[in-house]
């Protein structure tokens, strides 16, 4: 009969203690964000898809190497370049050298799993990550990206 | 307990949980053969969101497989692709700076913390409770806030790399971690006042889904299903690897075999973690986080390579086989939830369906992690 009635009286106890932490929490600071009105900043590392880096004279740094296309996991990145001729002095001659000129980045985001090898591999920084998250679409055409594209749009 | 009441003894029906439940969080179905209440007889249906991993390690070289790691386990993710590095690094003869190898202990460690408070949470609104949950997302969001600012993303982490990690930790992030540690403490106190006295909550669970020893012998259990049962066993401690030896910790491990055991095992496994990261921090040496000498191309030599490790569910273990090229030419994966998820079928026998959903709580599933 005792244990019967100490038990009430234990689980009452309980279920008071979890109340008045409850009632504590409800006078705290709200921490939640109201999402699309405010956002938060995303930190520095914070791995979105990615995005070509310009030079100083607003074309992308990359060179078509083809090294993040290796890399990729997932096959999402694409890329087509062209040789241009071009001319240099070197010793007081003007010579004709060619390079590879990008012409197509293409990035299909609906594979991509964000894992970073691409940018790892890059042997002259010419991809990042981008801050964007706000990604949502019905489409999935939408997330077929045109990395030069973005650059020029970017620049302009 | 008094057993069901028996109108007619061949009338049974079959009951579908899930594949879509919230109780089986994720697509897992559990046809069950019901006499009322009772559970007369379970099946595990697998499979749903089964994709390949294995062949997919097989099919890749080495570094591409490394983001499927982290997709076995939404939860845990680091404590897999620790698994696989470790795995890689042996069989390739890669040496690891001690820096990287601390701080990648103290990531696991944060990642145990993070899946073990989420698990609290869904836990205990299986059982009914929607608030504790609330609370434990938001002192999980902390831990995940100080992993996104060093990993750069906040779940699905590709933070390892063979022979290191991707980026350096800074001082922000040990300031931080250090700041977490005591608020998270404090918290640890709070759910135990909140839950782990609450009488309703011990009702439900106190000698209530029994797993014994013997049966997490039989199907292979580990992690806290098996600890919760007395088997004192964690990796950790029994097979050391990277830096454990080096701190100084406990394995909680409880007799009594209920889902309140389990339950303890984790509110424990917690503190533990604590303990490791905060020796980890001090301990924290200087210098590189990649190794100077380091193959450009990955290809293990001939032979069969075995790494175990203890994530948030349990041993991890990862075989791979080596033919000498960059692709492994077998690629297993034991991953725990799916020998604690088979003794489901025997132990639910003869329990009450709320009992048993309670008991799959306890079990700590991850669905995506089962069927990999």
């Amino acid at each position: 009969m005792g244990a019967y009635f100490s038990e009430i009286f234990l689980g009452l106890k309980s279920l008071a203690i979890g109340l008045g932490i409850t009632f504590k929490e409800f006078f705290k600071p709200v921490v939640t964000v109201p999402y699309p009105y405010k956002t938060l900043k995303m930190s520095d590392r914070y791995r979105g898809h990615i995005e070509l880096i310009e030079n100083e004279d607003g074309k992308p740094k990359c060179v078509a190497c083809g090294m993040c296309q290796r890399a990729c996991p997932s096959g999402c990145i694409s890329l087509a370049s062209k040789s241009v001729e071009y001319e240099v002095e070197v010793k007081g001659e003007m010579k004709t050298k060619k390079k590879k000129v990008l012409t197509k980045y293409d990035l299909n985001f609906t594979t991509c799993s964000l894992c970073g090898q691409c940018v790892e591999s890059c042997g002259f920084g010419a991809i990042t990550f981008s801050k964007d998250y706000n990604l949502a679409s019905f489409r999935k055409e939408d997330f077929h990206f045109d990395l030069l594209n973005r650059l020029k749009e970017r620049n302009a | 307990m008094s057993g069901p009441i028996h109108i007619r003894k061949d009338e049974t029906f079959t009951l579908n949980v899930g594949p879509q439940h919230p109780a089986t969080h994720g697509v897992l179905r559990v046809k069950m053969e019901m006499d009322g209440e009772y559970i007369v007889k379970a099946e595990t249906v697998l499979g749903y969101i089964h994709r390949m991993h294995e062949l997919m390690g097989e099919n890749r070289t080495y570094p591409q497989v490394l983001p499927n790691l982290s997709r076995l386990d939404y939860l845990g993710a680091m404590g897999y692709t620790h698994g696989h590095v470790l795995a890689i690094e042996r069989a390739a003869g890669i040496e690891v700076p001690e820096r990287a190898e601390y701080i990648r202990a103290i990531m696991v460690e944060l990642n145990r913390i993070s899946s073990h408070l989420f698990w609290f949470g869904a836990f205990v609104m299986d059982l009914g409770g929607f608030t504790p949950l609330m609370y434990a997302i938001q002192d999980r969001e902390h831990i995940l806030d100080l992993m996104e600012a060093v990993t750069g993303s906040r779940l699905t982490y590709c933070y390892f790399r063979f022979g290191g990690l991707y980026n350096d930790v800074d001082d922000d992030f040990i300031n931080a971690t250090r700041a977490v540690i005591p608020m998270l403490r404090k918290s640890l106190k709070k759910y135990d006042a909140l839950v782990t006295g609450n009488i309703i909550f011990r009702k439900r669970l106190e000698d209530i889904g029994p797993i014994s020893a013997e049966m997490c012998r039989k199907y292979g259990a580990t992690g806290p299903v098996a600890r919760g049962a007395g088997l004192d066993f964690d990796v950790r401690k029994n097979e050391p690897y990277s830096v454990y030896p080096e701190f100084d910790f406990d394995i909680p491990v409880y007799h009594e075999c209920d889902s309140l055991a389990r339950y303890k095992v984790r509110m424990d496994e917690m503190e533990q973690s604590l303990r490791i990261i905060e020796q980890g921090l001090d301990k924290l040496p200087d210098g590189p986080i990649m190794p100077k000498k380091k193959p450009k191309l990955i290809k293990p030599p001939v032979g069969d390579y075995y790494q175990a490790v203890e994530t948030a569910r349990g041993s991890f273990g990862i075989r791979i086989v080596s033919d000498g090229t960059k692709n492994a030419y077998r690629f297993k994966l034991r991953s725990p939830t799916y020998s604690n998820m088979s003794l489901f079928d025997e132990a639910c026998e003869g329990m009450m369906i709320m009992d048993a959903l309670a008991m799959m709580g306890s079990l700590d599933l991850v669905i995506p992690e089962i069927d990999r």
